[in-house]
């Protein structure tokens, strides 16, 4: 099961970004063996439709959950399409939010939590 | 003839100077109205309303029925309106500008354009002046195709006023490109210096002439002045600050009309302007 964590640096000891399109990184993790694989987001200064981006790349990157702290409404509609679910407010380092999500301490989400432009 | 009225900031009298110098000519002229987010040259002009035309931008939509999920029209919009992602395709029509590229790519034919209305372009006369105003839908994003529109109003064999919006973005060039003169409105202030220095820039690099108007010229300080002298920018009118001009205009009136000293330094304003167009 590969879930992706957006993170404010490259390693499993990073922070957790709290925002979805403008994140810094995408660490791709494997929930069993904790290999994980770097993303860094190239879209992340983009002006426009961020969200939308970064909800294609990780369709492209076949994630099946998004951990994550915040999500725009246009994000949500464009991981939903895709059927990719997630989980907000992931807090504290990458790892740590991986742990709690093994545990099922975070609860997936039905939509956005914030609206467009929240993390420009 | 086209003259634009622009400024780097906002509130330095844009409105005031349009206004006033439409009011100002002896002779039948027109105000097109290019502050689309905000328009307000009609609160003046009263103009009596002949004709509103709804402005569209053309939004994409997949016909299920045609398209392959291929993702040419996602890979081909810059502004990311797209999303092609497992079985579904995704328009984000607020996103949208309208360019039509998915359409025009689109190796299926699966693309149909619908119209979505952005905003509405006013025409109306009020005595020798014919105005012209657009006005954006709330919510919409894109000032740039209801400006074309306000535009497309202007008569090659009148002379045309543009009151352009504030700042030096997309709808400025939108508004002033294809004037013959700019009159750059400013204030003394450090504010007022800074956006000017950036409306200079703009009118530089497209190569339009233009002067520059001081408003509430006697605040503030001296730095505007010597900008525009050691820039080879002309003053082509101190406006200064005075409680008349204000309670003027706060009622909505001309100074033109109030005020008799500006009726006279409007003509002259107009004067200095005629030379420098090359018509």
């Amino acid at each position: 099961m590969k879930v992706c964590v957006t993170a404010q640096g490259d390693n499993l000891q990073a922070l957790v970004d709290p925002r979805f399109g403008r994140a810094k990184y995408f660490l791709a993790v494997d929930v069993d063996s904790l290999d994980f694989e770097v993303i860094e987001n190239v879209n992340a200064q983009g002006t426009g439709g961020v969200g939308i981006q970064s909800g294609r790349l990780m369709a492209d990157k076949g994630v099946e959950c998004v951990l994550t702290g915040n999500i725009g409404p246009n994000a949500s509609d464009t991981l939903k399409a895709a059927g990719i679910k997630f989980c907000l407010g992931a807090t504290g380092t990458v790892l740590e939010a991986v742990e709690k999500y093994k545990k099922g301490e975070m609860t997936l989400s039905e939509g956005s939590n914030v609206d467009s432009k929240s993390g420009a | 003839m086209i003259v634009s009225v622009a400024s780097g900031k906002g509130g330095t009298g844009k409105t005031l100077v349009a206004t006033n110098l439409a009011m100002s000519l002896d002779f039948p002229c027109q105000l097109l109205d290019c502050d689309v987010e905000e328009p307000n040259a009609h609160l003046f002009l009263k103009p009596q309303i002949k004709k509103e035309e709804k402005v569209f931008k053309l939004v994409p939509k997949a016909d299920v029925s045609k398209c392959q999920l291929c993702g040419k029209c996602q890979e081909v919009c810059v502004y990311n309106a797209i999303a092609v992602v497992g079985k579904k395709h995704l328009v984000f029509p607020q996103l949208c500008h309208g360019c039509g590229a998915c359409s025009y790519f689109c190796p299926h034919g699966a693309i149909v354009e619908e119209k979505q209305e952005i905003g509405v372009v006013t025409t109306g006369e009020s005595l020798h002046v014919d105005v012209i105003s657009g006005r954006m839908k709330i919510g919409e994003a894109m000032a740039p195709p209801v400006i074309r529109r306000v535009k497309e109003h202007i008569r090659p064999d009148m002379v045309a006023i543009i009151d352009a919006p504030p700042g030096t973005s997309c709808p400025v060039i939108e508004s002033i490109k294809g004037s013959d003169f700019v009159i750059l409105v400013t204030e003394p202030t450090p504010f007022g210096l800074n956006d000017f220095v950036l409306s200079v820039e703009v009118l530089r690099k497209l190569n339009i002439p233009f002067g520059a108007i001081i408003n509430r010229s006697d605040l503030g300080n001296q730095e505007t002045e010597d900008f525009c002298q050691k820039n080879g920018i002309e003053i082509l009118m101190k406006i200064p600050f005075q409680k008349e001009i204000a309670e003027v205009y706060s009622r909505g009136d001309f100074i033109v009309e109030a005020l008799p000293s500006f009726r006279q330094a409007f003509k002259e304003l107009w004067e200095k302007i005629q030379p420098k167009v090359a018509v």
